[in-house]
């Protein structure tokens, strides 16, 4: 494994709050009042106040409904570490790791890390919100919008499972396989916004986006905020819930090589924040327990499936199509509905779920097995990603045997 | 009454004024890294590859192959509201960069990853040129 670096997994940090507001298409407040209900949420959730609070870190979502300005706006004073963090859809992931770093070097004792984002306004529709129709740029950029692409993120990942299909002979039968085991998992779920069960045909009957992705490849685009409070492991462990310990973490960047020569549509940057995450945990890919896996799209799940090495490159649709990411399957994968059926809060959408996994409060949804807990934060258009791997043993890596 | 909304048209500006005057003649310009020889697309500051900034405009041959493409049914713009379904491709040019077009003299049908293709330019609005990509 690539990682050899010293810093010991069971004397880092650990996540000791989950807090997480109404998730919803109605507009209700703002974002900084969404953050404000998810970090007060977080902080009773771990039996703490206020005042323990000394560190912050922010992600805004699409409309940058968040900022600096989130700290005097929650009267937040004297802390010790703030900052507004963005590497689109992995910053949660990111947020994690480096209040995990900050409370092991004694940066700070106990940090909150918020996502809020209010993108759904009377008047405002998802694919406004999302789709850049506003914008009118000028120069190269302006070709395009001129072309037609607009729905930004939906084409592009749409272009990039057209890639893989061409490739490796992926079917749309099996982007739809994801679809439906998310959506099963949703069932299960209070929180999740689509909770009907949904079938192979009903996949196939949701209307066209862009091909070849129907509307239910797509994720749900959610107000919303979800807040964790991340602290030392020692710590964790006097505090009101079980903890959920951080024991293994990585990232991988691609840098958006579009040119001959690179293939970074069906390759993410999973592959490098693997080994640095395994490496520090002390554990393989066979120990995992249950996946939470940023799904914007059902073909998301799939490639980074891959890039984790739970099955070949390529293999990715023959791996989802019999249904083993389900309830009752063999390979767990988000367990509360993802983002593609349950809410779309970037980052947090997988942390959140993982920590109720991890502490065993999943109820009806509660995978049995969970001492070994992954999760990717995925962002740009595959180009940044931020793997946690969780566990409610700090010593899980020791006890799995370092492989 | 209603205006009808209008369709979004490339918008040439003076960093991009090469790729356009070429586009209006019907050459499809690229920049190239006078230190290491690498294509870019779109405009560059810096070489993405070398990171020297010594950059030249030179013809491109207009040739490459379908890397990707989608069919759009959604109406992201009202002005595009009679055009779908419609193509958008990522065309590899045979210089190395990536392209963000769209096809055209083929049926959505039968466009496929892998197809050669020619760039065919289409005038967008009164004198202003884009390339789009057509099989070869
Ligand atoms: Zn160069």
């Amino acid at each position: 494994m690539a990682y050899s670096a010293s810093f010991n997994p069971s004397g880092g940090g650990a996540i000791a709050g989950l807090g997480m507001t109404a998730m919803t298409r109605d507009y209700t407040k703002s974002a900084s009042g969404l953050a404000a209900e998810a970090i007060r949420l977080a902080i009773e959730d771990a039996g703490l106040t206020k005042d323990d609070v000394d560190g912050l870190l922010i992600n805004a979502g699409v409309t940058q409904g968040v900022s600096l300005g989130l700290q005097p706006t929650l009267g937040f004073r004297n802390l010790k570490l703030v900052n507004h963090m963005n590497a689109a859809g992995s910053t949660a992931g990111q947020m994690v790791q480096f209040a995990s770093l900050a409370v092991q070097a004694g940066l700070a004792t106990t940090v909150a890390c918020v996502f809020a984002d209010a993108p759904l306004r009377p008047g405002v529709s998802a694919g406004a919100a999302y789709g850049g129709a506003a914008n009118r740029p000028r120069g190269m950029a302006s070709l395009a919008p001129a072309y037609g692409f607009f729905g930004a993120a939906n084409t592009m990942y749409a272009l990039a499972a057209r890639r893989h299909m061409a490739l490796y002979g992926t079917t749309q039968d099996q982007l739809g396989a994801v679809a439906v085991s998310t959506r099963a998992w949703a069932t299960m779920n209070p929180a999740a916004m689509q909770r009907e069960p949904m079938t192979l045909e009903d996949y196939h009957n949701s209307r066209w986006i862009v091909e070849p992705f129907h509307l239910f490849d797509c994720t749900l685009v959610t107000n919303g905020a979800i807040a964790v409070i991340v602290t030392s492991a020692e710590r964790a462990r006097d505090l009101k819930q079980p903890p959920v310990y951080v024991i293994g973490m990585g990232q991988g960047h691609p840098g958006n090589p579009r040119r001959a020569g690179y293939e970074n549509e069906v390759n993410t940057g999973a592959i490098t924040a693997r080994d640095t995450a395994f490496g520090m945990a002390g554990v393989g890919v066979g120990d995992v327990d249950v996946r939470e896996l940023y799904d914007c799209y059902t073909y998301t799940t799939m490639v980074t499936l891959e890039d984790y090495g739970f099955c070949r490159k390529g293999e990715g649709g023959a791996f989802v199509a019999d249904g083993r990411l389900g309830p009752g399957g063999s390979h767990p994968t988000n367990t509360g509905g993802g983002q593609l059926s349950g809410y779309y809060m970037w980052g947090m959408t997988p942390v959140s779920e993982a920590v109720i996994q991890t502490r065993g409060q999943g109820g009806e949804r509660q995978v049995p097995q969970h001492d070994v807990v992954l999760v990717s934060t995925q962002g740009g258009i595959l180009d940044h990603h931020a793997t946690l791997i969780l566990s409610p043993d700090p010593a899980a890596g020791t006890a799995k045997g370092s492989r | 009454m209603t205006t009808e909304a209008q369709r979004p048209v490339p918008a040439p500006d003076d960093e991009s004024a090469p790729f356009f005057d070429g586009a209006a003649r019907g050459v499809l310009m690229l920049q190239r890294c006078r230190d290491c020889s690498a294509f870019h697309w779109p405009v560059c500051e810096v070489c993405t590859e070398c990171l020297r900034d010594d950059l030249e405009w030179v013809e491109a041959s207009g040739r490459g192959t379908v890397h990707t493409f989608g069919v759009m049914h959604r109406v992201y713009h009202p002005a595009l509201a009679k055009d779908v379904p419609y193509n958008l491709a990522v065309v590899e040019l045979d210089e190395g960069p990536r392209v963000s077009a769209a096809m055209v003299g083929v049926s959505n049908e039968k466009i496929r990853v892998g197809m050669p293709v020619q760039v065919a330019f289409e005038e967008m609005a009164p004198g202003v040129f884009a390339p789009k990509f057509k099989p070869r």
